[in-house]
C-alpha cells in the first residue's frame, strides 16, 4: 500500500509539531524517519496510524482518504516505543487479541487463531515464550513480541515508533538486521522513528530526515549522507566540520582571507562552510587552503582524530589516515576535498 | 580501623558491639534514650486513643455474655437496621461504581482544560461536614425545601425514607471509587488502550478486555472503601432520615437509639458489627494496596 | 462537550463519561450545594448576621472551631512523632500500628462515639482514674477535644508519612558530614522539608474536626453555650423547622471549609515546586 501526506500540521497547544508535511511513501517500502527530539517524526508517525489527528492536510492510503477512518478501521500495525504490551496477558493472548476482538462474522476458529499465533511466535523466533508474561520477558523479546501482536491483523502498513530505543546497544545491532531481513519476507510497507542515524542509515531504503515540525530532505542513505540537501541534515548526519564563512564576489572569505575554494550552490553573504572530517586532506604547512598547527591527536582504529588550531582562528577536529602518524606541534596546510556551504552564519 | 578489624574476626557478643558502635555512628540515628521515648509516646498515643476505644467496642458487647448478644442482634429492628444498610450500601456503591469508572475514564484517558478543577469539584464531598450533607436534601426535598411541594402533590416520600437516606450517603460516598482510580490510571497511561484500538478493538472491548484488569484492585479498593463509609455514614443520614423505627434506621442509627436508651448491650453489639466491619475493611485494603503496587507500571 | 473534547480522539467515550460525569456530579453534589447557597440569600445581610452572631450560634462555631483547632495542633505533634515512629525505627508490632492508624478513617463515627464516651465515662477504663484526679472528660468540652483528636490522627500521619519516606537520605548525611549535630539536623533539615506535608495534615485534620458530629455528640454532653458543636446546633435548628438558622451557620461552615481547601490546594503546589527544585 502507498502511503501519502499533504500539507499535514498539527500543533499541541502553542508547540507547532508538524508544519505543512508533505511525504510519499511506495508500496512494499522500508522508510525511516530521522530527527532530534521534538522534530515531529513520532507525531507524524501517529496520525498515519490514527492515534493523533492533524489539524488540516491530508493522509491517503492508495490514494484514498484515511482521515476518515479512525485507528481501529485503518489496518495499520503500531509497535509502540515502550512496547504497550497487555501487562496482565500472556504473550500468546498478546498476540491473539488483535484476532480475538474482530467482530464475529469474520472471526477465526478458536484453532486457526492458534495456528496464526504460534506461526507469528515462529516468525519472531519465541514460540517458546508463549505462556510467559510481559514482565518476564527482556527488552528485545518485548519488542519483538510487540512486533507479532502488531502483524497478527495482516496489517496494510506497519509503524514502528523507535523500535530500538529502549534496548542496549548490543541488542539494537542484531535487531536491526533482523527487522530488514523481516522486512523483506513479510513485504509491508513500513515506517520506522528514529533518532540514530546510523539505525537509519542502515536499515531503511529512504530516510526522511525531519526537524522543528519540517521534512528536510527524503531520500536514500547515500543520498542524505552525500549530498545533504540542507545545513541541518549536513550538520545531523555524519560528522561535520562547520565554519562560518563569508561569500562575496564570487570567493569564499573565512576570517577575511580569502580560501582557495570555489563558492559552491547558491550561497551568498554569512554562510556555513561544511566538511566531513575525512574530507579534510591533510598536507604539509605550505600546501593547502587552511593552516594550522596540531593540537591534540587520539589514534584508534583505521583513523586517527587530530584536533587543529587553524590559523584563521577556529579549531577543528579531522579524520585523517595513519599512513602519516601526526605529532603535536606539527604545522599542517589543509584542503576539503567534499565540502558545502549553505547560507546563514 | 585495627581494632574494628579484630572486632569484627571476634564472634558472636563483640560483632554485636560492633553493630552497636555504628548505629552510635549513624549520622541518621537519634541517641537510644531519644529513639524509646518517641517509639513509647507513639505506642502509647495510638494505644490509648485508637486501641482501647476498639477493644471497648467489644468487651462492652459481649459484657452479659454471648447469650446477650446474640440476643440482641436478633432483635428485628436490628435485622431491619441491618437490611436497610446494607441496601443503603448497596445502592451507594453501585451507583458510585459507575460514575467512578466514568469520571476516571474521561480524566484520566483524554486532555480538556480545567481538568484540576474537576478533581477538585469531585472531592468537595470529602470536606463537606457530614451533617451539612443531610441539610443540603432537606433543602432540597424538605416541606418546606425547594421540591417538597411538587413531591407532596405528586405522593413521592424522598426525606424520611429510602430514597432520601441512599441519596445522602451516595453523596458523602461520592469521592472514592474516583479518587482510588485516577491516580492509578494516570500512572498506567494510555498506551495499551491505544495499542488495542489500533488492532482493532471497539471501545467496550478496548475497556472490559484491557483496562478493566489492569485496574480490578483499585476498582476494588474503591468499592471497598466506599462501602465501608456508606454503612457506617452518621451525620448525614441522621439529618434525613426521620429515625421512624423499624423502618429508617441505618446501623449507626440504632446504635446512638439504643445508646440513649441505655440499652448498652444493644447498642454496643451493632457497634461491634460495625466494628467488625472496619477491621476487615482495614485488612483488605492492606492487601489491595500491596496488588495496587504491583498495578503501578515500574519503569525498567 | 465539543468545546471540551479534542477534535477527535483516538480513545472512545469522552463524550459518553464525561457527559455521565457532569450530570451525576451536578444532580448529587452541585446542585444540591448550590441550593444551600441559594437558600441562605432568602435572608437579609442583617437577618444573616444576626443568627450567625447570637450568642448561641457563635458559642457553637468558637468550640466548633477552637477546638478543632486545639485538636490539630495536637495531631501535628503527636502525628509527627508516631510518623518517626513508624518510618524511622523498628519495633514489635510497628505494621500493625501503622495498620491501626487507619483505625478512625474506618471505623464509623457513630461506634467511635459510643466506645470513647464509655472510655472516657465517670465509671469508665480512663475515666475512672482521670476522675480519680478531679478531671473530668465526658459531658464536658474536654470530651470534644478528645474525639477530635481520634478522628484527626490518619491525616497528619498519612500525608507526612510518604514524605519522610521518600526523604533523601543524602541530604542528612551531608549536613552530618558538615558538623551539624543531630537535633540541628532534624530542626533545621529535615523538618523544613516536612513543613508542607504538615501543614497539609494539620489543615485536613482540622477541617474534618470542624464538621466532624457522630463521634463528638455522644462524648460533648451538648450543653448550650458550653458543649455544644454548630454542627449539633445545625441539627437541633433543623428538628425545631429554623431551617434559615440552620442554612446559615452551614453557610458559614462550608465557606470556611472551602478555604480551608483553597489553602490546601495552594499548599501542595507549593511543596511540588519546592519537591521539583
Amino acid at each position: 500500500m502507498t502511503i501519502e501526506a499533504r500539507g499535514v500540521v498539527k500543533s499541541f497547544g502553542a508547540f507547532k509539531a508538524l508544519d505543512g508535511v508533505d511525504l510519499k511513501v511506495a508500496n512494499g517500502e522500508l522508510l525511516a524517519l530521522l530527527g532530534p527530539s521534538g522534530s515531529g517524526k513520532t507525531t507524524l508517525l501517529r496520525i498515519i496510524a490514527g492515534l493523533e489527528w492533524p489539524d488540516a492536510g491530508e493522509i491517503l492510503f492508495d490514494g484514498e482518504n484515511a482521515l476518515d477512518r479512525g485507528a481501529r478501521e485503518r489496518h495499520v500495525g503500531f509497535v509502540f516505543q515502550h512496547y504497550a504490551l497487555f501487562r496482565h496477558m500472556n504473550v500468546f493472548e498478546n498476540v491473539a487479541f488483535g484476532l480475538r476482538v474482530q467482530p464475529r462474522r469474520i472471526r477465526k476458529t478458536e484453532a486457526q487463531i492458534r495456528a496464526r499465533v504460534k506461526e507469528l511466535l515462529d516468525l519472531v523466533q519465541l514460540d517458546w515464550l508463549a505462556d510467559r508474561y510481559p514482565s518476564q520477558l527482556s527488552g528485545g523479546q518485548r519488542q519483538r513480541i510487540a512486533l507479532a501482536r502488531a502483524l497478527a491483523i495482516e496489517p496494510r502498513i506497519l509503524l514502528l515508533d523507535e523500535p530500538f530505543g529502549a534496548l542496549d546497544a548490543k541488542v539494537r545491532k542484531e535487531l536491526r538486521q533482523w527487522l530488514r531481513t523481516l522486512h523483506h519476507s513479510i513485504n509491508v510497507t513500513s515506517i520506522f522513528v528514529t533518532h540514530d542515524q546510523e539505525e537509519a542509515l542502515e536499515v531503511a531504503h529512504r530516510v526522511v530526515v525531519m526537524d522543528k515540525g519540517r521534512i528536510e530532505q527524503v531520500g536514500s542513505p547515500s543520498d542524505v549522507y552525500d549530498s545533504p540537501a540542507t545545513a541541518f541534515v549536513h550538520g545531523f548526519i555524519g560528522e561535520s566540520i562547520m565554519l562560518p564563512v563569508e561569500v562575496t564576489g564570487g570567493a569564499v572569505h573565512l576570517n577575511g582571507r580569502p580560501l582557495d575554494i570555489a563558492v559552491e550552490g547558491g550561497a551568498a553573504g554569512a554562510s556555513t562552510l561544511f566538511v566531513r572530517r575525512h574530507d579534510m586532506l591533510i598536507g604539509p604547512a605550505d600546501s593547502g587552503t587552511l593552516h594550522g598547527a596540531v593540537t591534540h591527536v587520539r589514534s584508534f582504529g583505521p583513523v586517527q582524530r587530530a584536533e587543529i588550531a587553524l590559523t584563521e582562528g577556529s579549531t577543528i577536529e579531522i579524520d585523517a589516515p595513519r599512513d602519516r602518524e601526526l605529532r603535536i606541534g606539527d604545522r599542517v596546510g589543509l584542503k576539503p576535498r567534499h565540502y558545502r556551504i549553505f547560507a546563514g552564519g | 580501623m585495627s581494632i574494628e578489624m579484630t572486632l569484627q574476626r571476634t564472634p558472636d557478643g563483640s560483632a554485636r558491639s560492633l553493630a552497636e558502635s555504628a548505629a552510635r555512628r549513624d549520622p541518621r540515628a537519634e541517641p537510644a534514650i531519644v529513639r524509646v521515648a518517641i517509639i513509647t509516646l507513639a505506642i502509647a498515643f495510638l494505644s490509648i486513643f485508637v486501641v482501647l476505644p476498639l477493644v471497648v467496642v467489644f468487651v462492652e458487647a459481649f459484657g452479659r455474655g454471648v447469650v446477650a448478644y446474640l440476643s440482641a442482634l436478633a432483635d428485628p429492628e436490628a435485622w431491619s437496621a441491618i437490611r436497610l444498610t446494607l441496601g443503603v450500601a448497596a445502592v451507594s456503591v453501585g451507583t458510585n461504581l459507575v460514575f467512578g469508572l466514568a469520571a476516571a475514564w474521561a480524566i484520566t484517558k483524554f486532555d480538556f482544560p480545567g481538568k484540576t478543577f474537576l478533581i477538585t469539584l469531585i472531592d468537595l464531598p470529602f470536606s463537606v461536614s457530614p451533617v451539612i450533607s443531610g441539610l443540603v436534601f432537606v433543602l432540597l426535598f424538605g416541606a418546606q425545601g425547594f421540591l417538597g411541594p411538587w413531591l407532596q402533590d405528586h405522593d413521592l416520600q424522598i426525606l424520611f425514607a429510602f430514597p432520601g437516606i441512599a441519596l445522602a450517603t451516595i453523596f458523602v460516598t461520592f469521592p472514592f471509587v474516583a479518587r482510588a482510580l485516577i491516580p492509578l490510571m494516570q500512572e498506567q497511561g494510555t498506551q495499551e488502550e491505544e495499542a488495542a484500538i489500533s488492532l482493532g478493538a471497539s471501545g467496550l472491548q478496548t475497556f472490559f478486555r484491557v483496562t478493566l484488569p489492569n485496574i480490578k484492585w483499585g476498582v476494588l479498593y474503591g468499592v471497598l472503601l466506599c462501602n465501608a463509609r456508606a454503612m457506617g455514614e452518621f451525620g448525614a443520614v441522621s439529618v434525613v432520615s426521620g429515625h421512624i423505627r423499624g423502618e429508617t434506621n441505618t446501623m449507626p442509627l440504632l446504635v446512638e437509639i439504643l445508646y440513649n436508651e441505655y440499652q448498652m448491650v444493644a447498642s454496643f453489639a451493632i457497634a461491634s458489627l460495625l466494628a467488625m466491619l472496619a477491621l476487615i475493611t482495614l485488612i483488605a485494603k492492606t492487601i489491595l494496596e500491596r496488588n495496587i503496587d504491583g498495578d503501578m507500571p515500574h519503569d525498567d | 462537550m465539543s468545546v471540551l473534547a479534542p477534535r477527535r480522539s483516538t480513545l472512545p467515550g469522552f463524550g459518553l463519561t464525561m457527559g455521565l460525569t457532569l450530570t451525576w456530579l451536578s444532580l448529587i453534589v452541585l446542585i444540591p450545594l448550590a441550593g444551600l447557597f441559594v437558600r441562605s440569600t432568602d435572608l437579609s445581610l442583617a437577618q444573616f448576621w444576626d443568627i450567625v452572631t447570637s450568642r448561641r450560634t457563635l458559642s457553637a462555631l468558637k468550640i466548633s472551631f477552637g477546638l478543632s483547632f486545639a485538636a490539630a495542633c495536637v495531631n501535628l505533634v503527636m502525628g509527627t512523632i508516631v510518623v518517626w515512629a513508624l518510618v524511622r525505627y523498628r519495633f514489635p508490632g510497628r505494621r500493625l500500628f501503622d495498620a491501626i492508624v487507619d483505625v478512625p478513617f474506618a471505623l464509623p463515627t457513630a461506634v467511635a462515639g459510643v466506645a470513647l464516651t464509655a472510655l472516657f465515662a465517670q465509671k469508665g477504663w480512663l475515666g475512672a482514674p482521670l476522675a480519680a484526679m478531679g478531671i473530668k472528660v465526658a459531658f464536658t468540652p474536654l470530651g470534644i477535644f478528645i474525639a477530635m483528636i481520634f478522628i484527626g490522627i490518619p491525616f497528619v500521619v498519612r500525608t507526612v508519612q510518604p514524605v519522610l519516606i521518600d526523604l533523601d537520605p543524602e541530604i542528612e548525611e551531608a549536613a552530618a558530614s558538615l558538623g551539624a549535630s543531630r537535633w540541628h539536623i532534624v530542626t533545621k533539615v529535615i523538618l523544613p522539608s516536612l513543613t508542607p506535608a504538615l501543614l497539609t495534615g494539620f489543615a485536613l485534620a482540622f477541617a474534618r474536626a470542624v464538621g466532624e458530629y457522630g463521634s463528638v455528640i455522644f462524648i460533648a454532653g451538648n450543653l448550650p453555650n458550653v458543649s455544644e458543636i454548630a454542627p449539633l446546633l445545625i441539627v437541633i435548628r433543623l428538628s425545631e423547622f429554623r431551617y434559615a438558622d440552620a442554612t446559615a451557620i452551614a453557610v458559614v461552615m462550608l465557606v470556611v471549609a472551602f478555604v480551608i481547601i483553597f489553602a490546601v490546594n495552594r499548599l501542595q503546589r507549593w511543596a511540588q515546586s519546592q519537591a521539583s527544585t
